[in-house]
């Protein structure tokens, strides 16, 4: 049995909030340079210019990529030989949150309620999602998430007849009605199968993969493909303006689900993907 | 590239076409959701509003904390639809402009078409990029909304895209119209 203080949680948390603000990843940059190249439409191609330079400023001056930095979204895999010790990990989460978004200057956009609406003040809490794992390590991945594109997810409980063509309209449906609100170009997190709840986890964890790297199940690899030239059709483009480019990427994960049931959860993330990982 | 100054007239408005690549010098004031809520209660109250509404573009964003020797911290456009509710009366009041992301409902449209004022877009998410042409902030109204506040921001060659014009166009429709494989 290991121990593990949990003010390295803090510590850690309070970094990655910070980083991963200034810092999008070398996939994300890869994908704006794709565009950047092969997008048909001059407006698209001139957004995908400023984002680069946008990524460029926020991390040389480290100052967040957006305005908008999120919910703080925590996902931590523990190992089950670790015993945390030191104090309540959900504070510990907390206190890295609340010390990362003040000293990086990071907008508070946490409400106390849905309907009283009172800023927290410090963007706590946080919302974590834990899994126990074999081993002895935690694996943290800090995943701000902002309003606009959240707002843009759907999920639906499709009865299973539906089928595979049923679930790819329902996607490029959920990205068509979003239109220009997301900020695209857009990744769109697919989770399919599990139970209702399961579903929008495995989309937002989806979102987690490296951009551009295909779904290990070969039947989902190919829809995601298969939705990704469907979204292209679309026209939306960078910003809404026009153009190929409304989606960087499709990334799917399935999970087993009951026999009455087909859910199908999207999540949509704007360019400003935003995670990082590390592990303690 | 059309340079435009702050407060908007009429003719600079009119002259406004949806794809217009505009860069906007002058002040213009922030409001989002909860900024809007308090104007409209003001207006109910038989009050003023905390700017001067003739002319005026309303920035929807709600910026980042300033680091020290900045103006302003990111500032990028919020989603606008959720103001859709509330635009048409500013509109009518004799606001000229309006800058976000996203598209607007049939109200607002037909409200820039009917009272001359225009919607722009600037890059959703390319906040630290927009805050480089913003050289002023001072909070005007609400400083207990913290991000949500109303500021007045200066700002030099703010980059932006007209998206709903005078006319009754509209960019987003245009772009998937000349886009869109059936
Ligand atoms: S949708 Fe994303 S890029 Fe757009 S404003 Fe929100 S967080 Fe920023």
């Amino acid at each position: 049995m290991r121990e593990l203080d949990v003010v390295e949680v803090t510590k850690a948390i309070k970094e990655l909030s910070m980083n991963s603000n200034f810092e999008i990843g070398e996939d994300v940059l890869a994908a704006f340079n794709d565009g950047l190249e092969n997008e048909v439409s001059p407006a698209g191609r001139a957004v995908f210019e400023e984002l680069i330079e946008n990524a460029k400023i926020a991390k040389d001056e480290r100052v967040p990529y957006c305005q908008d930095t999120g919910l703080a979204v925590v996902f931590l895999d523990i190992g089950q030989d670790v015993h945390l010790t030191g104090g309540d990990l959900t504070e510990a989460v907390n206190e890295g949150v609340r010390q990362g978004y003040e000293e990086g200057y990071l907008r508070k956009s946490s409400l106390d309620h849905p309907l009283r609406r009172k800023n927290t003040g410090d963007n706590t809490p946080a919302i974590i999602h834990t899994r126990i794992v074999p081993g002895e390590e935690v694996h943290v991945t800090f995943a701000p998430k902002g309003g606009g594109s959240e707002n843009m997810s759907r999920i639906a409980m499709m009865p299973p007849s539906k089928g595979r063509e049923g679930v790819i309209d329902f996607v490029v449906d959920v990205v068509r009605q979003a239109g220009s609100n997301p900020c695209p170009p857009i990744v769109v997190g697919v989770g399919m199968g599990g139970t209702f709840e399961y579903a929008a986890v495995m989309a937002k964890r989806a979102l987690l993969r490296e951009l551009g790297k295909p779904a290990a199940d070969s039947d989902n690899a190919e829809i995601e493909k298969e939705i990704f030239e469907r979204i292209k059709k679309l026209g939306i483009g960078p910003q809404g303006f026009g153009g190929r480019y409304t989606a960087l990427a499709v990334q799917l994960e399935s999970a087993n689900c009951h026999l009455a049931s087909l859910p199908v959860a999207v999540n949509i993330q704007c360019h400003a993907a935003r995670h990082k990982e590390v592990v303690l | 590239m059309k340079k435009i100054t702050t407060p908007l007239t009429d003719e600079t408005v009119k002259d406004l076409k949806a794809g217009d690549k505009v860069l906007i010098t002058g002040e213009i004031y922030t409001g989002r959701d909860a900024a809007h809520k308090c104007f409209m209660e003001e207006l109910d109250a038989g009050k003023e509003l905390p700017f001067p509404v003739k002319g005026a573009i309303i920035y929807y964003v709600g910026p980042s904390p300033a680091k020290p020797g900045k103006p302003i911290g990111s500032a990028g456009p919020t989603t606008s639809y959720r103001m859709d509710v509330y635009a048409p009366r500013l509109i009518e009041l004799g606001m000229k402009g309006m800058i976000g992301k996203g598209m607007r409902n049939q109200e607002v449209k037909d409200a820039c078409v009917k009272h001359g004022a225009v919607y722009f877009a600037a890059t959703g998410g390319a906040a630290a990029l927009i805050a480089r042409s913003i050289t002023a902030a001072e909070v005007v109204a609400y400083e207990d909304l913290g991000p949500e506040a109303v500021r007045r921001l200066t700002v030099e060659d703010f980059p932006c895209t007209v998206i709903n014009d005078v006319h009754g166009n509209d960019l987003y429709e245009q772009g998937v119209k000349e886009y869109a494989e059936a």
